[in-house]
C-alpha cells in the first residue's frame, strides 16, 4: 500500500507539473491580453497607455519567460496575484474554494445518497412501476439543461411561493439564512447528478443479479434484501465509484451555470472568469487544483475498488 | 421456487409507491403554479418599504481602485461612495462635486500662461468643498489632490488613460483647500477635470512610496476595502464579498445632504434572466438602468409586470454601429458604403425591435450632445437610391441573386459581431435581409467576444463589416476612433481604435481644430462639419444610440438616469422610499 501510494504521488506531480505548463500555454495562445480587455472598455487608453500596461504586466515578454517566473515564485510560495480580483491568488481562491466545497459537497453526497438509492429500488425490481417513474425522473434529470432547471426552481420556490431567496449569498450572516441560499443550487445540482448516479447503480444492480453467485445465493435461501444488499450491492458499486470519483473533481472546479444562474460566487465561476479575462495565475492554480482534485478522486476511486472486490490487487499504481 | 419478499423490503417499497404518488402530485402543482406564476402575485414581490435598497447590477468590480481599470460596476459603486471633483449632471452641464464653482476664464480662475517650454497653456484654479472631509474625520485636501495627480502620472502604478495626468505640468497648493493645476495646453475642455478622482493621501501615499510597482496590487483600495478613510462620499463600503455583492452604509462624515436609505447592498448577478427572477422574488429591489436587462429584455420585461414596477428608459452615450473594413477594395468606394447605409430601415428596426426607444444614429455624435448638429440630413432609407449608386459603381449584373461586376466578382461580405448577444443577432439577421434586397450579399460569421474584441477588431482581421458599440462621453472628440494616425497595424503593437482605417486630412485636421478652439460657437462649426463628412464618407454605419431601462420598484423615488458616463447613483442622497 505504501509503495502504491508513493508511486501515486509521484505520477500526481509529473501530472501537476505538465498540466502546469499546458495551462499557461493555452491560456497564453488565446487570442487578446488584458491589455486588449482593458482597451474596449476605455477609448481613451492611447497606444502608448496599452505599450506601458503590458510592459508592466509583463505581457511583452515571451511566454515560457513569464511562466519560469511564476514557477520559480510558486516555489517559493508566492502564487501571484489575480488582476482581475486585484487581490494575491490564495486569497481569491479561499473564499471561492469554500463556497464551491460546500455547495458541490452538499450536492454529491446527497445525489450520491439518493441516486444509488434509487437505482437500488429500481435495480431490485426492474420493469415495474417504481423502475419505470425512477427511470422517468432520471432521464428527465438527464435531459434537463441545469440552467433551465435552476431558473425553473427559482421560479417556482423563490417567485411564486417566496419560499427561497433566489439566489446570491446570505446577508445575515445566519447559518438558518445560508442553508435558505444554499437550498435551490443544491437541489439544482443534485437533480442534475441524481439522473446519472441512478442509471448507473440500476444498471449495474441488474447486471449483478444476473450473475452465478446471486443465483446460488439465493438457491441457498437467502432472502432478496439479502441477496442485493449483502451481494449485488458491492460488486455493483463498481461502476459507481468510478462515476463518484470523476465528479469528486467539481468538489474545486465548481458548477459553473448553477453558480452564474443563482449569482454564487464559487469557483466554477471564478476560473471562467479568469480564463475569459486572461487572468494567467489565478486561471493556472484554480485549474492546478481541480486537476490534483481528479486526481485524489482516482486515487480514491482505487482504493474503492479494492474495499468493494477482494479480487483487486494495487500494484505498478494502478489497481488492477 | 417461489421468490418471497421479506417483510421490511416490501414496506419499504409500499412507502415508496406512496411517496412516487406524493412527488407526482407535487410536481403537477409546480408546473401548474410555474405557469400561473406570471399571474399572481407573489408575497416575497411585495416591496417592503424600508431603509434598505438592495441594487442588482450584472458587474463585479475587479478593483475598487478608482483609476487603475476603468470599470462601469465601478463608477456604478463609487458614485455612491465618492465624488468626482467635477461631474455631468442629468442636463449634461459640467457642474462641481468636489471643488465650489468651476473655474472659467470669464471668472478669472482660469488664465492663459506660457509653458516652460513657450508653449501656450492653462492654470485653472480650485478650491475644494470647505467641509469636505474623508470617511475617518481627515479633510480632503490640495494634498490629496497632488498625490493623486502624483499616481496617475506615474508609469508603474496601473493607470489606464494617463493623458490627463500628462498634460499637467505641475500643481501649486495655495492653501488646504485651494490649488492652482498648470496644463501645458489649452484646449476647448481647459477646465473639465471630470475625470479627477481624488485618492486619500494619508492612507495611499505609504503604500505608493513602498514601490510603485506593487502599488496596483497593495492599493488599500483592494487590500482594505472597508477602510472609511477611503471614501467621501454619502455612503461608505461597509462588506465587501468578492463576486457576490457590496453593501453600503451611511457615512457618518458626509457634509452633503444626508441619504435616506441607512444601507445600500448592490448585488451582482450576471445572468439576466436571474436577475429578473432576483427582482420578481423580491430578493433585489432594483436593477439598475446603467448594468441591467438590455432593451429588448426591458420591454417583454415591462409586459408581463409593468403594473408592479416603475420603468424608466434613457437613451445613452452607448454608440452601435458597424465598422467598415476600409481596406477591403470593395469598401473602398464611398458610393457602396452609401448603399449600405440607404438600403437599410434604421428608423423601421428601432421601432418594430426597440419600441423606438433607441434613437437612431446619425454619426457619432449624440442628438444629446451639446455639439449635435440637428440641421444635418441623414443617409435615408431609400431602395432605389442605394440601387443606383451600386450600379454606379460597376455592380450592375447579378450573380445567383447577388450583384457582380464586370471582373465577376460578387458584392459579398463578411459580417461579424459578438456570438450569443441576442440583440446584436437579431438585428444583424434583419440587416442581412434588407442588405439581400439590393443585392448584396452578407455572409454572418460572430465570434465570442473574447475573440472578437481580443484579436479581430484591434488587429483589425475582420473583413468587411464589424458590428459593436462604443463608450463615450459629452463632446468626446473622436481622435482614437477616426484621426488617422490612431490606425492600429503591426508598427504601432496595434495601437489606436480606429478600426475601419479611415483616413481623411480634413477630419484629421477637425479633430485637431476642435480640441483647441476654446469659443463654443465656433466649435460647434466644426463639429458639425466633422458629422457632415461622417455622414458623407461612412467610415461607419451609425445604428442607434443605446438605451437603458431603469427598472425600479414604484415605492422608490428620486433616481434620475442620466444617459452619460456619469451613473445615476451620483445622486443617492436624493434616493428616497415614499412613505
Amino acid at each position: 500500500m505504501t509503495a502504491f501510494l508513493a508511486r501515486r504521488t509521484l505520477h500526481a506531480l509529473i501530472v501537476l507539473a505538465v498540466m502546469s505548463f499546458v495551462i499557461y500555454g493555452l491560456i497564453g495562445l488565446m487570442p487578446g491580453d488584458p491589455v486588449d480587455l482593458m482597451i474596449s472598455g476605455d477609448p481613451d487608453i492611447t497606444a502608448e497607455d496599452a505599450k506601458r500596461l503590458r510592459e508592466l504586466y509583463g505581457l511583452d515578454r515571451p511566454i515560457v519567460e513569464r511562466y519560469a517566473n511564476w514557477l520559480s515564485a510558486a516555489f517559493g510560495g508566492d502564487l501571484g496575484y489575480s488582476r482581475l480580483h486585484g487581490a494575491p491568488v490564495g486569497e481569491v481562491l479561499g473564499p471561492a474554494i469554500v463556497n464551491t466545497a460546500k455547495l458541490v459537497g452538499a450536492a454529491f453526497v446527497l445525489s450520491s445518497l439518493i441516486g444509488i438509492g434509487l437505482g437500488l429500488i429500481a435495480g431490485a425490481a426492474p420493469r415495474t412501476f417504481r423502475d419505470y417513474t425512477i427511470n422517468i425522473a432520471a432521464f428527465a434529470g438527464i435531459s434537463i439543461p441545469p440552467f433551465w432547471m435552476a431558473l425553473l426552481l427559482i421560479l417556482i420556490f423563490a417567485v411564486v411561493l417566496g419560499w427561497l431567496p433566489a439566489g446570491g449569498m446570505n446577508l445575515d450572516g445566519t447559518l438558518a439564512g445560508e442553508l435558505r441560499h444554499m437550498a435551490l443550487p443544491v437541489i439544482a445540482l443534485t437533480l442534475a447528478s441524481i439522473g446519472g448516479y441512478t442509471r448507473y447503480s440500476r444498471a449495474s444492480i441488474i447486471e449483478a443479479m444476473r450473475q452465478d453467485y446471486i443465483r446460488t445465493a439465493r438457491a441457498k435461501g437467502l432472502s432478496k434484501r439479502q441477496v442485493v444488499v449483502g451481494h449485488a450491492l458491492r460488486n455493483a458499486m463498481i461502476p459507481v465509484v468510478t462515476l463518484m470519483a470523476l465528479d469528486f473533481g467539481t468538489l474545486i472546479s465548481g458548477a459553473l451555470i448553477t453558480e452564474t444562474v443563482f449569482a454564487y460566487p464559487g469557483m466554477g465561476k471564478l476560473i471562467f472568469d479568469a480564463i475569459m479575462g486572461n487572468d494567467f495565475n489565478l486561471a493556472l492554480v484554480a485549474l492546478m487544483l481541480a486537476t490534483l482534485m481528479t486526481l485524489i478522486g482516482n486515487l480514491l476511486a482505487d482504493l474503492g475498488y479494492v474495499a468493494l472486490d477482494p479480487r483487486v490487487r494495487l500494484h505498478d499504481g494502478e489497481a488492477a | 421456487m417461489v421468490e418471497r419478499t421479506p417483510r421490511t423490503l416490501s414496506v419499504m417499497m409500499v412507502c415508496f409507491d406512496r411517496f412516487l404518488r406524493s412527488l407526482w402530485r407535487a410536481a403537477s402543482l409546480a408546473i401548474f403554479l410555474a405557469l400561473i406564476g406570471p399571474l399572481s402575485i407573489p408575497a416575497a414581490a411585495q416591496a417592503q418599504v424600508n431603509d434598505r435598497l438592495v441594487i442588482g447590477i450584472t458587474q463585479y468590480p475587479q478593483t475598487l481602485h478608482p483609476l487603475i481599470n476603468a470599470m462601469m460596476a465601478k463608477s456604478y459603486t463609487h458614485a455612491m461612495t465618492r465624488r468626482p471633483l467635477m461631474a455631468y449632471d442629468s442636463d449634461w452641464e459640467l457642474v462641481c462635486l468636489l471643488c465650489v464653482e468651476v473655474p472659467t476664464f470669464d471668472n478669472g480662475l482660469a488664465v492663459l500662461e506660457k509653458t516652460p517650454t513657450g508653449r501656450t497653456g492653462v492654470a485653472v484654479t480650485f478650491t475644494l468643498q470647505p467641509d469636505a472631509v474623508w470617511g475617518d474625520g481627515e479633510p480632503l485636501s490640495s494634498d490629496d489632490v497632488v498625490f493623486t495627480w502624483e499616481v496617475g502620472k506615474h508609469p508603474k502604478t496601473g493607470v489606464g488613460s494617463t493623458e490627463m495626468y500628462n498634460r499637467i505640468l505641475s500643481i501649486d497648493v495655495i492653501d488646504e483647500k485651494t490649488f492652482t493645476v498648470h496644463v501645458d495646453r489649452v484646449t476647448f475642455d481647459y477646465n473639465s477635470f471630470a475625470g479627477f478622482d481624488i485618492l486619500p493621501e494619508h492612507i495611499e501615499r505609504p503604500i505608493f512610496e513602498a514601490g510603485a510597482e506593487a502599488y496596483k496590487n497593495r492599493t488599500a483600495f483592494d487590500t482594505d476595502s472597508l477602510n472609511p478613510g477611503l471614501y467621501h462620499g454619502p455612503y461608505v463600503i461597509t462588506e465587501k464579498v468578492s463576486g457576490s455583492h457590496i453593501t453600503l452604509g451611511r457615512n457618518p462624515e458626509w457634509w452633503g445632504e444626508t441619504p435616506f436609505f441607512r444601507e445600500i447592498v448592490i448585488r451582482a448577478v450576471e445572468n439576466t434572466s436571474a436577475l429578473e427572477a432576483n427582482l420578481l422574488s423580491g430578493s433585489i429591489d432594483m436593477i439598475a438602468g446603467e448594468l441591467g436587462m438590455s432593451i429588448d429584455q426591458a420591454l417583454a420585461f415591462e409586459k408581463r409586470f409593468g403594473n408592479r414596477f416603475r420603468i424608466a428608459y434613457k437613451s445613452g452615450l452607448i454608440y452601435e454601429h458597424i465598422d467598415l473594413n476600409l481596406d477591403n477594395p470593395f469598401l473602398e468606394d464611398k458610393r457602396v458604403r452609401q448603399a449600405l447605409v440607404h438600403a437599410i430601415d434604421r428608423q423601421a428596426i428601432s421601432q418594430q425591435l426597440f419600441a423606438g426607444l433607441q434613437p437612431v444614429a446619425n454619426s457619432n455624435v449624440n442628438p444629446l450632445d451639446t455639439m449635435f448638429d440637428p440641421t444635418l440630413e441623414p443617409l435615408a432609407y431609400d431602395v432605389k437610391r442605394a440601387e443606383a449608386l451600386l450600379t454606379e459603381a460597376g455592380w450592375d449584373r447579378l450573380r445567383d441573386g447577388v450583384r457582380a461586376n464586370a471582373q465577376g466578382e460578387k458584392l459579398s461580405l463578411e459580417f461579424m459581431t459578438t456570438a450569443g448577444n441576442r440583440t446584436r443577432e437579431l438585428v444583424q439577421q434583419v440587416l442581412q435581409s434588407q442588405w439581400a434586397r439590393v443585392g448584396i450579399e452578407v455572409r454572418i460569421i460572430n465570434e465570442p467576444a473574447r475573440v472578437f474584441f481580443g484579436k479581430t477588431l484591434t488587429e483589425r482581421l475582420f473583413t468587411g463589416l464589424a458590428m459593436y458599440a462604443w463608450i463615450s462621453a459629452p463632446e468626446s472628440v473622436p481622435r482614437t476612433t477616426l484621426h488617422s494616425t490612431h490606425i492600429p497595424d503591426p508598427d504601432n503593437g496595434f495601437g489606436g481604435q480606429n478600426y475601419p482605417g479611415f483616413r481623411n486630412a480634413e477630419v484629421d485636421q477637425l479633430i485637431d481644430a476642435i480640441e483647441v478652439e476654446l469659443d463654443t460657437e465656433k466649435r460647434r462649426r466644426l463639429w458639425s462639419r466633422l458629422q457632415e463628412i461622417y455622414i458623407e464618407e461612412v467610415p461607419v454605419i451609425p445604428l442607434y444610440f443605446r438605451a437603458n431601462s431603469f427598472i425600479m420598484p414604484p415605492w422608490l423615488e428620486g433616481v434620475e438616469p442620466t444617459g452619460h458616463q456619469y451613473p445615476s447613483s451620483l445622486r443617492v442622497e436624493y434616493w428616497r422610499a415614499r412613505q
